[in-house]
């Protein structure tokens, strides 16, 4: 990474650190968690599977808002207060511009995703008293759910960096809803023939598959989590990710600003 | 006082009478919609619905319905009313949603089986959520022992009791009374040493307190029950040895039939009553006895549950 994506991507992080929303919501997601630890008191024998998925759930969903409220934000802020003239009147091409502030992105996430993690954690240690060795899969879903983030901050950048922010919202959200689906996406177009089967098989393929991701369930009841699917999926989350970033590079790149 | 004051002072006061009526309100309409929890709650029958509503979130999406189905049990158990007919579709979708969720399947069947007041009264719906567990979890030896326990008590169908006792007997992590029940059901012998080891395997098969202490009822019931009819006999063989009926305790002593006064799990004495029946002396602290009842006096139930079960 050269130095002007490194600092685009320290700044982005730097801005989106200051956003008090982006506390606010943080603080929801560990109240989610700590809500578990009563949901599992209300219910019969199901304490750590209701901390694990609720816990997990949380982490997912509130991390998919944040990415879609600060991603689509990243360029049409920076256009609206004129500060993106400023930036690309420097040595920074647009490319640097739009992968630095995906960076900067992911990396909020990451560090946003590690304090809700720690929550979900203390309320597994408030229930059950130790860790157990199964618990180690609840990592798994966690990195998993880093893996969702990534496509989804690349979504989010890719819609904002030609579209307005409540569009951008729109559209990320949408193909997270549609993404969540895919794999029924999948299964109606091997059922369906002719031209209608062609056009969904390409959709599925085209939305990101977010379910592959999701092994929250799985990790809850202990169940360990494949190397190949982890090996597979990081490629996939990477491979997609660079697919949306290089989409939202050659946008921006022929996007007139003037 | 100055206007900003006031003000504040107006609002603190709207704000906490608010707060009040809210809650007033809300209770108020909970207790004219008693029940529309659960209706929602299944709105949508078909797991499959649910499963893309969820957006693959489907386990926490069980242990809603789970929990659901444990506050609806309690709340008709404590209203007394037997009527438990969204039950077995509750736990249905539980387990659809998360075929895993093994406390579904054995609170679940221990949920409905049971006569009401004491459960739903739906032995086959219990029979088919166990066997939908054992289906999706053919490794979990509890599902084994409930099949077994839900064909003996239930269905007193002792061969398949005895093949679910011994299914679960052969698998890597086990009981060590599986093969034991197995082998009982199979002879069809010693009835209360069998229901004494099944209430037993129950207590040591869970952690949950009311659970714990149901098995812990049953196992003094089954000593009631056992202790009379070991009295009974014991009268039947004064009767033929002495040509009358003992008039108490003490002709037995003397005859030599027994040694000391017999006494419940309470510690309190069992009384040979006219016409040679045994009673015990309070049967509503001894739940679920079968024998020892006054003439008319049908067997005592345990306390319903609270409306909300809480660990």
């Amino acid at each position: 990474m050269n130095s002007r994506i490194r600092s685009i991507a320290f700044n982005t992080f730097r801005e989106a650190v200051r956003d008090r929303v982006l506390y606010n919501l943080i603080a929801f997601a560990l109240l989610i968690s700590a809500a578990a630890i009563l949901v599992g008191e209300i219910s019969i024998d199901i304490e750590h599977l209701v901390v694990v998925n609720l816990g997990l759930t949380a982490v997912s969903l509130f991390g998919v808002v944040i990415a879609i409220f600060i991603g689509i934000g990243l360029v049409s802020k920076e256009i609206d207060k004129k500060t993106l003239y400023t930036v690309l009147s420097r040595p920074v091409r647009r490319w640097e511009f739009v992968v630095g502030k995906f960076f900067g992105l992911t990396g909020t996430l990451v560090v946003n995703t590690f304090f809700m993690a720690l929550g979900v954690f203390l309320a597994l240690l408030y229930v059950a008293h130790k860790f157990e060795k199964a618990d180690a899969w609840v990592l798994a879903a966690l990195y998993f759910i880093v893996l969702q983030f990534l496509i989804v901050c690349a979504l989010s950048l890719f819609f904002s960096s030609f579209s307005t922010p409540l569009m951008s919202a729109v559209f990320t959200f949408a193909l997270f809803i549609i993404g969540s689906l895919s794999e029924d996406l999948r299964g109606f177009a091997r059922m369906t023939p002719g031209l209608a089967g062609w056009i969904a098989t390409g959709l599925g393929y085209i939305v990101p598959n977010f379910s592959a991701f999701n092994v929250i369930n799985q990790v809850a009841h202990g169940d360990a989590v494949p190397g190949r699917l982890i090996l597979l999926n990081t490629a996939y989350a990477v491979l997609y990710s660079a697919m949306a970033v290089s989409g939202a590079v050659l946008i921006f790149q022929r996007r007139n600003l003037k | 006082m100055n206007s900003n004051r006031r003000v504040n002072a107006v609002a603190t006061v709207v704000l906490l009478l608010s707060m009040a009526g809210g809650i007033v309100a809300l209770n108020a309409v909970d207790h004219i919609r008693r029940g529309a929890v659960a209706q929602q709650a299944l709105y949508f029958r078909s797991s499959r619905v649910l499963r893309r509503l969820s957006l693959g979130y489907t386990g926490l999406l069980a242990d809603i319905y789970w929990t659901r189905a444990v506050q609806y049990f309690g709340e008709q158990h404590h209203s007394g009313s037997g009527d438990f007919r969204l039950l077995a579709p509750l736990l249905e979708v539980t387990t659809e949603l998360d075929p895993k969720l093994l406390p579904a399947y054995q609170f679940g069947a221990n949920f409905l089986a049971p006569k009401p007041p004491n459960g739903a009264g739906l032995p086959g719906a219990a029979l088919s959520l166990t066997k939908y567990g054992i289906e999706h979890n053919p490794d979990q030896w509890r599902l084994y022992y409930n099949l077994g326990f839900l064909y003996y008590t239930e269905f007193k169908d002792y061969p398949r009791a005895a093949d679910a006792f011994a299914r679960g007997s052969k698998l890597p992590v086990t009981n060590a009374y599986m093969p034991i029940l197995a082998a009982r059901m199979a002879q069809h012998a010693g009835e209360f040493d069998t229901a004494r080891m099944l209430w037993f395997t129950t207590y040591q098969g869970t952690k949950e307190p009311r659970i714990r202490q149901n098995a812990v009822e049953h196992l003094r019931a089954v000593q009631v029950d056992e202790d009379i009819t070991r009295l009974e006999q014991v009268i039947a063989k004064y009767r033929a040895q002495f040509g009358r009926t003992p008039t108490g305790m003490d002709d037995l002593e003397r005859a030599g039939f027994i040694h000391g006064t017999p006494a419940d799990p309470n510690g309190e004495a069992y009384e040979l009553k006219p016409g040679g029946r045994i009673e015990v002396q309070h049967p509503q602290k001894l739940f679920f006895i079968t024998k020892g009842l006054p003439p008319g006096v049908e067997p005592p139930q345990p306390p319903r549950i609270p409306e909300q079960p809480s660990k």
